[in-house]
């Protein structure tokens, strides 16, 4: 039988492959995609405690999350396009225009 | 039974194609695995009875974002291959998964200490949409509000961002123009 704590290592696990993308990509458009992937592992997590615990507020949670990556994509994607047009690449070391 | 063999299905399928996104070169490849993986994450929503929640996922992230996603790679030069400058990788997978760890530690104590109560708790008898429209529209409407008025802000500031100056060509060679400018001439 599949409890709870099964749900929340995949969560866990698909977390870490996000994480690990965010360090090391260098490129913006994969940089999203592993945002991408890190709020979809959030999200099974709230599912599943909603399941569990039978309460409809990790659900809930789970909606908002969705509506957040929403307005996130379409934000950073124009942000992108932006960049894109001013530095001709999205590799976040030709972007790095700051010395510190 | 059938719900253990999906969960296991399901699991193994969504870490592979997600490890894919993360570590594949090719910018299509990526986009693709990350539509399919986010499919298999709505098949793990409807075995956990979140019926509505499943399909919104569905609608939104595999529809809406992805295409989003795919908008805007008519943009970028997809076809050509990302090189990327990894530095000391091994450091980097060690932080990630040691961070990871950390995370997941802090936001499981608090779950096994057995205090949790439900503050909304789902009924049987009614279906899973309609029970999530009460709660929604009943305790959780300024925050949906709120997030209507959010998806507002982002689609004008999406407007704004992208679409200035959207006559001029994107792509750094302007041969591409050359070449259109002169097929328009011998017509």
């Amino acid at each position: 039988m599949i409890g709870l704590e099964h749900y929340l290592i995949v969560s866990a696990i698909l977390f870490s492959i996000g994480l690990v993308g965010v360090l090391r990509r260098r490129n913006l458009l994969m940089l999203f995609f592993a945002t991408e992937v890190m709020l979809n592992a959030v999200n099974i997590a709230f599912a599943a405690i909603s399941h569990y615990y039978n309460d409809l507020t990790g659900q809930m949670f789970a909606f908002f999350i969705i509506a957040i990556a929403a307005s996130e994509v379409a934000v950073g994607l124009g942000i992108l396009i932006v960049l894109y047009k001013k530095y001709g690449s999205l590799d976040l070391d030709d972007l790095a225009s700051m010395k510190g | 039974m059938y719900e253990t063999i999906a969960f296991y299905l399901f699991s193994a399928l969504t870490i592979g194609l997600f490890l894919i996104t993360v570590m594949s070169k090719n910018v299509l490849y990526a986009m693709t695995s990350l539509a399919a993986g986010m499919v298999l994450i709505s098949g793990f929503f409807f075995i956990l009875g979140a019926d509505f929640l499943g399909v919104v996922q569905l609608i939104v992230y595999v529809g809406a974002i992805m295409a989003l996603y795919s908008f805007a790679m008519m943009f970028f030069d997809a076809t050509r291959d990302i090189k990327e400058r990894n530095t000391n990788s091994a450091l980097v997978f060690a932080l990630g998964g040691l961070s990871a760890l950390v995370l997941v530690l802090m936001f499981a104590a608090p779950i096994y200490s057995e205090n949790i109560k439900a503050l909304y708790p789902m009924h049987e008898s009614i279906g899973n949409a309609q029970d999530v429209g009460i709660v929604l529209f009943t305790k959780y409407l300024v925050p949906f509000e709120v997030a209507a008025v959010m998806l507002l802000v982002a689609m004008i500031a999406g407007i704004i961002l992208a679409g200035k100056k959207m006559d001029q060509s994107l792509t750094e060679d302007l041969s591409a123009d050359d070449e259109i400018l002169t097929t328009k001439d011998a017509k």
